[in-house]
């Protein structure tokens, strides 16, 4: 069946889809955007997470037919969103590349294309919360959803809101640090 | 496989009637997973995404209709007061992912007696709305669950809603996995005071074939606070009484061993929610400032 | 874009996003090792461009699948092949007499493993065929149509089925070089370590006290599942793409295979989501090649989870027996102990296991008098191998439980106990090797039991109990009631880098030259970075030899030398000292070059001590004598070496006697828990941790490696375990639904107290870090649970039956 939806702001289609194929495996296999992992496939590791019509899903989860007309933001978008969120194109500017469109018809992942990584993207390098980053990407939509609802989170807020993630590196230490230091940036306006 | 994707309700029902072979999905999360290990292969998927009034819910005098397809997360948020049972076991239900695409239309047409909502649903009272192009009906919850992992469906019925009585009285909702979130149900217990009718109901999940109410402890204790006239003192309920109350619970179940939990465990947890969520409710019908010695 | 290098892009022509990826640290910090250092490829991974090994995607690329067996033990009748051939957009299907070469079996130490079945399957889900198709869903059902007679045999599944005397042999005609020595044929491997008079000092023993302890089966549990892409080359050869954690070790034993030289086999590493041990055995890697080689066209494999819980080695289950005397002043006197470990139907890492399961097994104890026996059993139980901490992490959940159960009985504090019998610099092992770098386990212990205690009941709150905060999480299980607190104790020993006589070297290549007007440095090694931040450390190594603040990972392949295995946390101490050691040669040569270019220009070049900093050239009074950019000009200079830590020696295999381990290391915690006692669910709510690391070369690194460490060992106190069914030998519970690993809601805060007391042996005095705080971290869980529950809890995990009388 052919696919017809809206990924990371730029309207998508995707051909001869089978009928049982996830969300995720369309934007992995099909679109090139392999930034939502391919973990578990059953929903309980988060690492396909992904902006659903603006609510965070797992991606394995969605059957690629029902993302027909919806709006997908994956990690590769995730600076984009956050960007337009906070009432810009990104709060470092756009880039020559992003004026005329972005980068060549049918690219693959658009990722900060000019626009610097979101603060949460930034704070997640920062305070070491990247290992193997295999969760990264889903734990990142998360997180940003959750500092989208809740911009000053207790750590009981941000384990309830990042329990669906799961890693296996880090032992989540500098995960919590990594959401903490986004919060307060973002109070403190940096 | 063919992905079908009736725009209404009335396209649901006729493409349910013409291929009864089609497996609805909506939040996907039970369909999906059997799909992503090739344990299923459904000659049609039926995606309800599209038939909006699944979504919608509506507080009635009486009862709460819930749209088959609402999200978890919106029941915790926006039900807590008409539906507080199943918003505690709404919270239990996996990940927020999950809980912001899974509805309890899922879980009553899975009808795992590990579902999340089942206890909850069975505790308060409700009615499965359930229809085909032949008509529609309303299903009792106590006579939905026919099997494990069967219900009371016709091959040609989709789930529309489920009405659950508003609750009259304080809820709870305890579950036990082994880990602290993001887990299923080795077994789960609900439990409503309804002090218009002056009973009270239960629901026990994954620790019998199907979900079941524990009837003998329910009439039990219906009649033991009637008998110490309890609801009209609020008196602290005896240990003795929350006791057999929690063994009858225990003893309703009809579990089995598995990888999740042994059928022993499960009596023993179901029993000890059973007196837990006794005291919990209790506590909140007598209201605050009592003290609680004695109940727990 | 060259037709044949992989993309991580796929579609329409999608832009490369190459494997591997360049990795350069920008200019502007110095950032030499002691710093915490920002990982270089962190941008790339959270923006979701690193490219995986799952990721990759290219033009006319297949779909690997492989058929795995439904049955634990059974000889195969019959394989076809025809209808699953038949199934349109099926490409190949190829079974064990498809196989090219005379060498059909593969292994890391003992070759033991057939690619796929042949007339016999050893374990539930060995491989059996595999498929290659132009879609995942058409391989899949190709898969399905193969079929497979199989003829069941009895099971063997634990040490009395293996050894009893009418067993079935899992591997008849051994010819390894471990069957010789060991009693029976389903024994891969035994070790004993015998020292002193047990039985003398048996009788000085005021109390003794044994223990039968159970270890389950854990997964690594890695997130990227293994995968890779195989893509065949104009030259006859297959270049792989792969997730590995040693790209020479999978070199070896993919070559032959393929008939293959190992010139004709190129391998580079593709983005590596986590590996703990698992990537030490080949898992898709040759069935990739074969297909691509059969059918000429790139072939991806990439398991789901159901599959990579078959497709991978787990850590070894083990029953141990211990037996420990003390005097009544609290001195050890003996210890008697026999692990058996359960090492499945193939040996993968099994005889390392027994070494340091033996060599490790009473712990960092000062104890003259021992006798050990560590065992590893063949069954048709899943294989067995690599993962972090291995053979001492078994031993340490049984030593340190012996270690609560004696000071109990002798009335004394656990943690004063084990300090009193602390193991030292100087202190002799049970092997007979004398520990000649500090070993400060008391001191460990002393430092974790100082640090603040978490406050009681943090889950109260004005608005009542927070169960997030409550054993049971969100499952709503109890408002404070049944819930007891206990605080428990352990510390551990592991040896660093690979043992008992191993040639382990690492190889590599530093490039200094000029480029955009600044000196830059490359480092080419074929270390496997599998998230620990090796990337990171190499470079800061780099950057502090050689003055030059631009380095570049080059990506890892196999066109350098070996840089061994990311494992037995060796990396920043082997690879780490090659790069030193390739970094210092570079800097004679750019000396050299200095000094023929500038040499008469100032007498320094011919007397100072000259060093490499900040770009120029200076002397070790901070005299600057040239600009590294005018030494090199348009040169490019370059060493490439092998480097070797200090030689090891086998185990005696009678006595144990040898100076086996290169380094040891060492990790204490203390874990607070609160235990719903009637429920039997467990809330950690602290897991603090002390380790000492010889030097930190980058502290945010290290810290994240204890941490994650921590956890890991958290997972096995209280939820991990690949079940087994002891009847059929068959996985009942192969996915993230029933195998359960740590959120975010089960990991506590973790604390870390970080130690450096160099061993002046290693480069720049460091210890290696990442194993060590696996070790402890299950052993004191579970002795705080003890505390809170009052039960022995011989096993782990514990599960909530074993708290409520209910299993």
């Amino acid at each position: 069946m052919r696919l017809d939806f809206t990924v990371n702001g730029r309207p998508r289609q995707a051909d001869d889809v089978w009928e049982g194929e996830s969300l995720l495996y369309v934007l992995r296999e099909r679109l090139g955007l392999p930034g939502s992992k391919n973990a578990c496939e059953q929903g309980e590791c988060g690492s396909c997470t992904v902006r659903l019509d603006g609510v965070p899903v797992c991606s394995c989860l969605v059957a690629a037919g029902q993302a027909e007309g919806r709006e997908v933001v994956t990690v590769e978008g995730l600076a984009h969103y956050a960007g337009q969120r906070s009432g810009g194109t990104g709060a470092r500017g756009t880039s020559p590349d992003e004026a005329v469109g972005g980068a060549a018809e049918g690219a693959g992942p658009q990722a900060g294309e000019g626009t610097g990584p979101a603060p949460v993207q930034q704070a997640f390098i920062d305070a070491g919360a990247v290992q193997c980053g295999f969760c990264t990407p889903g734990l990142l939509i998360a997180a940003d959803a959750l500092l989208e609802l809740n911009p000053d989170p207790t750590d009981a807020d941000i384990r309830e809101a990042l329990s669906g993630n799961l890693c296996r590196c880090t032992g989540y230490e500098k995960i919590m640090d990594a959401v903490r230091l986004a919060a307060a940036r973002r109070s403190e306006g940096v | 496989m063919d992905f079908l994707r009736p725009a209404s309700w009335e396209e649901a029902l006729a493409a349910k009637a013409e291929h009864p072979t089609a497996v609805p999905i909506a939040g996907g999360t039970d369909v999906m997973v059997e799909i992503n290990f090739d344990r299923r292969r459904p000659e049609y998927l039926m995606d309800l995404n599209r038939v909006a009034d699944l979504y919608d819910w509506e507080v009635g005098e009486e009862s709460v209709r819930l749209g088959a397809s609402v999200p978890y997360s919106r029941i915790m948020e926006h039900l807590r007061a008409e539906l507080p049972g199943l918003a505690l076991a709404s919270h239990t239900v996996a990940s927020p992912q999950i809980r912001n695409r899974g509805g309890v239309g899922g879980n009553l047409g899975t009808a795992s007696p590990a579902g999340d909502a089942h206890p909850a649903l069975l505790a308060a009272g409700a009615e499965v709305e359930a229809e085909s192009v032949r008509g529609a009906r309303r299903i009792p919850i106590d006579d939905f669950y026919t099997g494990v992992k069967r219900n009371a469906l016709a091959p040609d019925e989709l789930i529309r809603a489920v009405h659950i009585k508003k609750a009259d009285g304080p809820q709870q909702y305890s579950k036990v996995g082994t880990r602290n979130a993001m887990v299923i149900a080795v077994c789960a217990f609900g439990l409503a005071l309804h002090p218009g009718t002056r009973t009270v109901r239960t629901g026990i999940g994954s620790a019998a074939p199907t979900p079941v109410r524990a009837r003998t402890a329910e009439e039990f204790l219906r009649a033991a606070l009637d008998e110490g006239g309890f609801w009209d003192n609020g008196k602290i309920i005896p240990p003795s009484v929350a006791r057999r109350f929690a063994d009858l619970c225990a003893a309703a179940c009809n579990p089995i061993d598995d990888v999740r939990g042994t059928a022993d465990y499960r009596r023993h947890a179901v029993g000890v929610m059973a007196r837990r969520t006794l005291a919990w409710t209790w506590e909140s019908y007598r209201g605050p400032g009592r003290v609680t010695e004695g109940a727990a | 874009m060259r037709p044949s290098e992989p993309s991580a892009a796929s579609g329409q022509g999608g832009a490369p996003l190459g494997v591997p990826t360049k990795i350069t640290q920008g200019s502007g910090t110095r950032g030499g090792i002691g710093e915490s250092t920002l990982r270089p490829d962190g941008i790339l991974k959270v923006t979701g461009e690193f490219a995986y090994s799952s990721d990759l995607w290219h033009e006319d690329m297949l779909w690997g699948q492989i058929l795995r067996s439904p049955v634990a033990h059974a000889e195969i009748v019959s394989i076809d092949t025809g209808e699953a051939l038949a199934v349109p957009g099926v490409y190949a299907v190829m079974t064990y007499d498809d196989l090219p070469a005379d060498v059909k079996h593969y292994g890391l130490e003992i070759q033991d493993t057939p690619v796929l079945a042949h007339g016999r399957v050893r374990h539930h889900g060995e491989p059996v065929a595999i498929v290659a198709a132009d879609h995942p869903e058409t391989a899949r059902r190709a898969a399905a149509k193969i079929e497979v007679a199989y003829r069941e045999l009895p099971v063997v599944t634990d040490e009395a089925s293996a050894l009893a005397p009418d067993a079935v042999l899992v591997h008849e005609d051994r010819t390894d070089h471990h069957s010789h020595h060991v009693p029976h044929p389903n024994i891969v491997h035994r070790q004993p370590i015998v020292r002193g008079d047990v039985a003398g000092a048996r009788r000085r023993a005021d109390v003794i006290v044994e223990g039968e302890y159970t270890f389950g089966m854990q997964d690594q549990a890695f997130l990227g599942p293994e995968s890779g892409l195989a893509v065949p080359e104009e030259d006859g050869g297959v270049h792989l793409y792969i997730a590995t954690q040693w790209l020479h070790s999978d070199l070896r034993q993919i070559a032959p295979v393929l008939g293959l030289p190992e010139d004709k086999v190129r391998m580079t590493l593709a983005g590596v989501g986590g590996a703990f041990g698992g990537r030490e055995d080949l898992s898709m890697q040759i069935h990739a090649c074969l297909l691509a080689l059969r059918t000429g066209r790139p072939v991806k494999i990439v398991y789901n989870r159901f599959e990579s819980f078959f497709g991978h080695v787990h850590r070894h289950p083990a029953k141990l027996r211990y037996e420990h005397g003390a005097t009544r002043d609290g001195r050890l006197t003996h210890v008697k102990c026999r692990i058996v470990l359960d090492g499945g139907a193939y040996a993968s890492a099994s005889p390392a296991v027994v070494g340091n399961a033996s060599s490790l097994g009473i712990g960092p104890y000062v104890v003259d008098d021992v006798d050990i026996e560590a065992v590893a059993l063949y069954t048709n139980n899943p294989p067995c191998g690599a993962m972090r901490g291995f053979g001492a992490v078994q031993a340490c959940f049984a030593y340190e439980a012996q270690m609560d159960k004696l000071a109990k009985e002798l009335g004394l504090d656990p943690v004063e106990f084990r300090q009193l019998n602390a193991m030292e610099q100087g202190t002799v092992m049970p092997t007979g090797q004398r520990v000649d770098s500090p070993a400060p386990v008391a001191e460990l212990l002393r430092r974790v039991k100082a640090m603040p205690m978490p406050p009681e009941r943090q889950w109260e709150s004005s608005e009542g109990a927070d169960v997030r905060q409550l054993p049971g999480g969100l499952s709503n299980t109890t408002h404070g009631e049944g819930v007891v607190r206990g605080v428990g104790y352990a510390v551990g020993i592991k040896n660093v880098g690979f043992s008992e006589g191993f040639d382990d070297y690492s190889t590599a290549r530093v490039r200094m030259e000029v480029a955009g007007g600044e000196p830059v440095v490359t480092v080419h090694t074929a270390m496997a970075e599998v998230g620990q931040g090796g990337v990171t450390v190499h470079a800061q190594i780099a950057r502090t030899e050689l003055g030059v603040t631009r380095v570049t990972i080059h990506p890892a392949d196999t066109r350098v030398g070996s840089a061994g295995s990311t494992s037995a946390s060796r990396q920043t101490y082997v690879t780490g000292g090659a790069v030193r050691h390739a970094c210092a040669l570079v800097r004679e040569k750019v000396l050299e070059l200095g000094r023929r270019r500038f040499g008469s220009y100032h007498p320094a070049w011919a007397t100072a001590e000259l060093l490499l900093e900040g770009g120029k050239v200076v002397t070790d009074d901070g005299e600057a004598l040239a600009d590294l950019v005018d030494v090199l000009g348009d040169e490019a200079v370059e060493a490439e070496e092998e480097w070797r830590h200090r030689p090891t020696e086998p185990f005696d295999p009678r006595t144990g006697q040898g100076d086996g381990h290169v380094q040891y290391s060492f990790a204490a915690h203390r874990a607070v828990v609160e235990v719903d006692t009637e429920l039997g669910l467990v809330k950690v709510v602290e897991l603090a941790c002390a380790q000492d690391v010889g030097k930190a070369l980058n502290p945010l690194s290290v810290v994240g490696q204890i941490q994650g460490g921590t956890a890991q060992g958290l997972g096995m106190a209280v939820m991990e375990e690949i079940l087994v069914d002891p009847r059929t030998a068959k996985v009942r519970n192969p996915s993230f639904t029933d195998y359960l690993i740590p959120t975010i809601l089960d990991t506590p805060t973790i604390p870390v107290d970080v130690l450096e007391l160099a061993d002046g042996h290693a480069p720049y005095g460091l210890r290696g870090v990442g194993e060590a705080p696996t070790l402890s971290s299950t052993p004191a869980v579970l002795a705080a649970i003890r505390d809170a529950t009052g039960l022995e809890l011989n096993r782990t995990p514990v599960r909530p039956e074993h708290l409520t009388g209910t299993a």
